[in-house]
């Protein structure tokens, strides 16, 4: 009753005496999503707003969650690479040769050369395509249209790489446990090399004119969401986020995989671990897997694009139709009678967006016993109420954005 | 750079008998432990000048329905960056009892990946700040994971196990 006599008291001394209206320390609440168009897939945060400052969130998950690793108990390993790309599918065919290269891993399969350079080539764009997609949703959050418009044509051009490549451009299911399903067509390549020495480069100059001087783009985003590198560390944040606070970890270089040793490249890594930080690095990343693919294009060797592996990867058309054992092979995989050994593997990949795992313990059966994946933005997300803490709901829609949080890959 | 042989002499001096079944499955050194040595293990491994392991990559959980007494599994993944090597720990929990304390006060990401676990295999995290289910709805009253709950419709008979899959 008191509170009340006393809100009436502030109201009538606002109206008569002109005073400011004094209120208690009353902080609102605020949902930010499921479906707010600012936050670019389905994430809700419950906000504790003070006046426009935001005191704390927390972060609701699993509105996407397709229980992918019950599914894979029950599935032959070469069906599970469909669900893989449901996961980051801004980049899927990284996740996708991941779960390659952790089934080969278990299998003791050796990849040919040019297999693996054409897989780097294809995880490269793939990356190109994830950061490429964050940077210019972070300038629309922040203001600027106009530069994701210039690079999304980029995007469509790496897409259309992909279609070339194994017919599908967003859920791609690209390579074959042992390989690639096949070898790069003159159109492929002729459409990569458009690419990487002629119309990026182009794009990504003006974008980076448009952007990294801008004086509105670097007030909004210099200092914002800033996070150590002890604590990031903490968090487990990996990828582009971990180096833009300073630690240059790099799967890609820690413990190569698919021949990335070969290359000659760069991790770029920031000091303030803020927007600004994340949205630069993401932009260097882009310049070093350029450098990628062209190494790897001028250095691409001849022979085999697949593993003469009779009973995991699938025998060509032809033969199947001439020859009993090819057929006797093609049906017992595409039966997923193919038993894999006891075993249990870890496979790390450096995705869009940091470590991707894969854990798998097998049992000696058709499908996996356990798999887990270690999906990256599921757990540097848990950082985000932190990041925003002080800071306006338009910050916090940025710090979002150059987190790079991934729907599918939150919630597997 | 650290081999693996150096971290079980390491660990063996540290800990004893509580660290057992050493192996190294495709070179990862894998090893178990005992739920009340987890956390002093893991603050060791990160505190050590020496082993570093500072990064906490993963946790999550197995079942095993027929292990007497060791049904569920927690599997941590830890990573030495300055080292460049990782390490996998299992802890077996009993079904009476499938607890183990939390390590969030030690790597504060171990947050939603023990949420995770505890959603997915009923493993109870003591400790924790906020146990409560992270993916599945908040009103579900099973956890999904465990073997005994199929993924196929039981009753459905066009699908014989036996010839299709597993």
């Amino acid at each position: 009753m008191s509170d009340e006599i006393k809100h009436l008291e502030n109201l009538s001394n606002a109206l008569t005496v002109n005073q400011p209206i004094q209120e208690e320390q009353e902080l609102t609440t605020l949902n930010l999503g499921p479906t707010h168009p600012a936050t670019h897939g389905i994430f809700q945060n419950i906000l504790q707003m003070d006046g426009d400052k935001i005191v704390s969130g927390e972060q609701t998950v699993g509105y996407i969650h397709r229980a992918f690793e019950k599914i894979a108990e029950r599935r032959p390993f070469y069906q599970i690479t469909t669900l893989t790309d449901r996961m980051n599918y801004c980049s899927s065919p990284i996740n996708n040769f991941g779960w390659h290269l952790t089934v080969e891993k278990l299998l003791n399969i050796e990849v040919p050369k040019r297999a693996q350079y054409i897989r780097v080539i294809m995880m490269e764009l793939a990356r190109i395509s994830d950061h490429l997609i964050c940077n210019s949703i972070l300038g629309v959050d922040t203001g600027a249209y106009s530069g994701f418009l210039y690079v999304f044509q980029e995007r469509e051009k790496i897409y259309e790489v992909y279609e070339e490549v194994c017919g599908a451009r967003l859920t791609t299911n690209m390579g074959r446990v042992g390989g690639m399903e096949r070898d790069l067509s003159p159109t492929a390549l002729a459409k990569i090399k458009d690419i990487v020495y002629n119309t990026l480069p182009k794009a990504m100059a003006e974008f980076e004119r448009l952007m990294n001087r801008n004086r509105i783009f670097i007030d909004r985003t210099v200092n914002v969401g800033s996070i150590t590198a002890e604590r990031a560390m903490e968090y487990g944040f990996t990828g582009p986020n971990l180096r833009a606070a300073g630690v240059d970890y790099d799967v890609r270089v820690m413990e190569p995989y698919s021949s990335y040793e070969d290359f000659d490249f760069e991790i770029p890594v920031g000091h303030n671990g803020d927007t600004y930080d994340r949205y630069m690095v993401r932009n260097a990343e882009i310049w070093e897997s350029l450098k990628i693919i062209k190494q790897a294009l001028e250095n691409l060797p001849e022979g085999p694009y697949y593993a003469n592996e009779d009973h995991y990867y699938l025998p060509p058309k032809k033969e199947v139709y001439r020859s009993m054992e090819a057929l006797i092979y093609h049906f017992k995989i595409i039966m997923g009678e193919i038993e894999a050994p006891i075993g249990e593997v870890y496979q790390a990949v450096e995705g869009g967006n940091g470590e991707v795992g894969y854990y798998l313990i097998s049992d000696g059966g058709r499908s996996p016993y356990r798999l887990h994946f270690r999906r990256p933005s599921f757990i540097y997300y848990q950082a985000y109420p932190e990041m925003c803490k002080g800071l306006t709901i338009s910050d916090a829609v940025a710090i979002m954005s150059s987190l790079n949080v991934i729907a599918g890959e939150l919630d597997a | 750079m650290l081999s693996n042989q150096e971290i079980v002499e390491e660990l063996a001096a540290h800990f004893g008998d509580k660290v057992l079944g050493f192996e190294e499955p495709h070179g990862l050194l894998t090893f178990t432990t005992y739920p009340d040595t987890i956390i002093p293990l893991l603050q060791f491994i990160k505190e050590s000048d020496r082993l570093r392991f500072k990064f906490l990559t993963d946790i999550t959980g197995v079942h095993y329905p027929d292990a007497q007494g060791k049904e569920f599994c927690a599997v941590y993944h830890v990573h030495s960056f300055e080292n460049g090597i990782r390490i996998r720990i299992k802890v077996y929990l009993p079904k009476e009892d499938p607890s183990i304390p939390t390590a969030v006060s030690i790597h504060a990401g171990a947050n939603w990946m023990e949420r995770e676990t505890f959603d997915f295999y009923g493993i109870i995290f003591t400790g924790h700040p906020n146990l409560k289910r992270i993916l599945n709805m908040d009103d579900m009253d099973y956890h999904p994971m465990r073997k005994e709950y199929p993924l196929e419709d039981a009753t459905r008979e066009d699908k014989i196990d036996a010839l299709f899959g597993r």
